[in-house]
């Protein structure tokens, strides 16, 4: 596996620690023997093709879907051997933006963003309707308060699911395919707000994408994820995997197919490169 | 082999499948393969479809069993649905220690909305189902005692089954109909959306959240349309009576007043209020258990249904059971 980390930056804590995860659905195993490290403050992009199971992983790291073998380590707490409550809790310190946004389609944007401080926080009404106005105005979304999910753009739900997400301050932001559906302008100023969020508010941001342009421009870390092996084969700064790592699969994804192993790749043993 | 061109002015896509037909005759064969004849632009479509081997797909696709292995899948897929349902059971059960507790989390709002989308939301559909079926019981009555001279009785008959049975029942088929179909609908659509997702991270339980208010509101609401059934049946019936039986208004109200008493309604009621539960947790339970895909929504909606409705006529029958074992 090809680890090229970060150059020695400020020593920075590991927040979420994944070690020997296997997930899958009943005897269908997605992805095995899945380690990394996601460091806090991190821009962790989980990235692989179409269909590698990079959500489902996701999901494993947020408490949706229990992984077949291995831990996931939440500041040295094994987030899977908790009890149903005590995983909510650690739960509630992540926010979780959706590929489709996923807002409760029966409630308006400030009620979307209002619930969670409704339900866990002792706020008044008053104080609740400040936050959520400041949540939705973070997003660029403030005077869209009243309007329903249906009666905005998907790229405005994108963003009102962020704030939505953010709505309890958490320690970490999990985005499924965040520029999906997305124009290449509106994909970007998305970008930039995720990068600006974790800049200001100093939350571990894990991204599921295949979008190279976000992957260089905001990742700091990364895991590529395998369809064929159904495991991962590189971890590290894509800029730096882009530049150092030899596996032809993680070049042509990065290169976008310019990059084209398939003579190397139909020379070598298929396998030879995986995981040395 | 090779092909001669020549004459060919236009193709279209039939021409790949037949020059990939005549390849892999060619192959059978041990023949040369040569499509060098072949207009240019077919040359290329044909190398592009072929570029990529195909992909052997492992399993879960379309692995054929025989008849023993599709009664094996049967009773292993029976296993985790029995599984699903006490899971769910058990779910709904402590979800509900927790709202008795207070400890429960849900919207207020939400509470009012379902319980009148489904109370004062079926009254219309409700009125009309439940006179018919007092004008009929009135007129199948009619017809075999009008035999007797004894065509007051036909005010008992209607009261009577419409107070014990055809109230909570119409109710309860209306209320599957209704109220089921749209739970599971809702509840499906929001899986399909990764809402139910957004609630789990979020730390709210979908169970509290979406299905409890929706079982009370069905288990307050059903046994008062039942009741609200049970009036406008009578009225049905006492319409029959007048119109067709020359009974008097004041005869046939006095007659039904004379044939009722509470613990009749009280029966009616009670069994009105567990169709409104099943139903209830048959169309949260299929929404929950919807797949990723509308056409997961349209099954799941289906089989909400369809539970409902058996679920209905069986607990029907097993309380009719009880009630003649306790004497009631």
């Amino acid at each position: 596996m090809a680890v090229a980390g970060p150059v020695a930056a400020a020593p920075a804590r590991d927040h979420i620690v994944v070690s020997g995860v296997t997930v899958g659905y009943g005897e269908r195993v997605i992805q095995r023997d899945l380690d990394f490290i996601i460091r806090r403050g991190d821009i962790f992009i989980i990235m692989g093709g179409s269909g590698c199971g990079k959500s489902t992983v996701m999901r494993s790291l947020i408490g949706l879907v229990p992984p077949q073998q291995g831990k996931v380590m939440v500041d040295g707490t094994s987030l899977w051997d908790l009890d149903e409550d005590a995983r909510q809790q650690y739960i509630q310190r992540f926010g979780a933006l959706y590929q489709s946004g996923a807002l409760w389609s029966s409630m308006t944007l400030a009620e979307n963003v209002a619930l969670a401080l409704e339900q866990f926080t002792q706020l008044s009404p008053a104080e609740i309707r400040e936050l959520v106005r400041l949540k939705l105005a973070l997003v660029g979304l403030a005077g869209f308060e009243d309007f329903y999910p249906s009666e905005i753009s998907g790229g405005m739900r994108k963003r009102a699911g962020l704030a939505r997400a953010m709505a309890l301050d958490p320690e970490a932001l999990f985005f499924d395919e965040p520029s999906a559906g997305l124009d290449p302008i509106s994909s970007r100023l998305l970008d930039d707000l995720i990068q600006e969020l974790r800049d200001s508010l100093g939350a571990t941001v894990v991204m599921v994408t295949h979008e190279l342009p976000s992957i260089f421009a905001i990742g700091t870390n990364s895991v590529f994820l395998d369809a064929e092996t159904k495991t991962m084969i590189a971890t590290g700064d894509p800029k730096v995997l882009l530049a150092e790592c030899e596996d032809p699969r993680v070049r042509r994804f990065l290169t976008r197919g310019e990059d084209n192993p398939t003579e190397a790749a139909s020379a070598a043993p298929p396998m030879a490169q995986s995981r040395p | 082999m090779g092909f001669d061109a020549s004459g060919i002015t236009s193709w279209d896509s039939a021409l790949i499948v037949f020059v990939g037909r005549a390849q892999a005759a060619a192959a059978r064969l041990g023949a040369d393969f040569d499509m060098s004849g072949l207009p240019e632009g077919a040359q290329r479509v044909f190398r592009l479809a072929h570029a990529v081997p195909p992909r052997s797909v492992t399993a879960a696709a379309g692995e054929r069993l025989g008849l023993v292995g599709r009664i094996g899948k049967a009773a292993i897929d029976l296993a985790g649905a029995v599984r699903d349902v006490f899971t769910f059971v058990g779910d709904v059960a402590i979800a509900l220690i927790r709202f008795v507790t207070g400890r429960a989390r849900f919207r207020r709002p939400d509470f009012v909305t379902n319980f009148a989308d489904c109370g004062p939301g079926a009254l219309p559909i409700v009125s009309l189902i439940s006179f018919l079926t007092g004008m009929i019981l009135a007129f199948v009555g009619a017809i075999q005692l009008t035999a007797f001279g004894a065509q007051i009785f036909v005010a008992n008959l209607v009261a009577i089954a419409m107070a014990v049975e055809m109230g909570g029942l119409m109710t309860g088929i209306i209320m599957a109909g209704r109220a089921g179909a749209s739970f599971a609908a809702q509840i499906g659509t929001m899986q399909v959306n990764e809402e139910i997702d957004a609630l789990r991270t979020t730390g709210l339980s979908p169970v509290e959240f979406l299905v409890l208010p929706r079982i009370l509101a069905l288990f307050v609401m059903t046994p008062l349309l039942a009741l609200y059934a049970n009036f406008l049946g009578i009225m049905g019936g006492a319409l029959v009576g007048v119109m067709l039986l020359d009974l008097s208004w004041e005869g046939y109200i006095a007659q039904t007043k004379s044939a009722l008493d509470l613990s009749l309604f009280a029966r009616g009621l009670i069994k009105a209020a567990v169709f409104g539960v099943l139903v209830a947790m048959a169309g949260c339970l299929r929404g929950m258990q919807c797949g990723r895909s509308a056409e997961a929504v349209g099954k799941v909606t289906t089989s909400a249904v369809v539970t409902s409705l058996v679920l209905i006529v069986v607990a029907d029958a097993i309380i009719t059971v009880v009630y003649n074992a306790i004497g009631w």
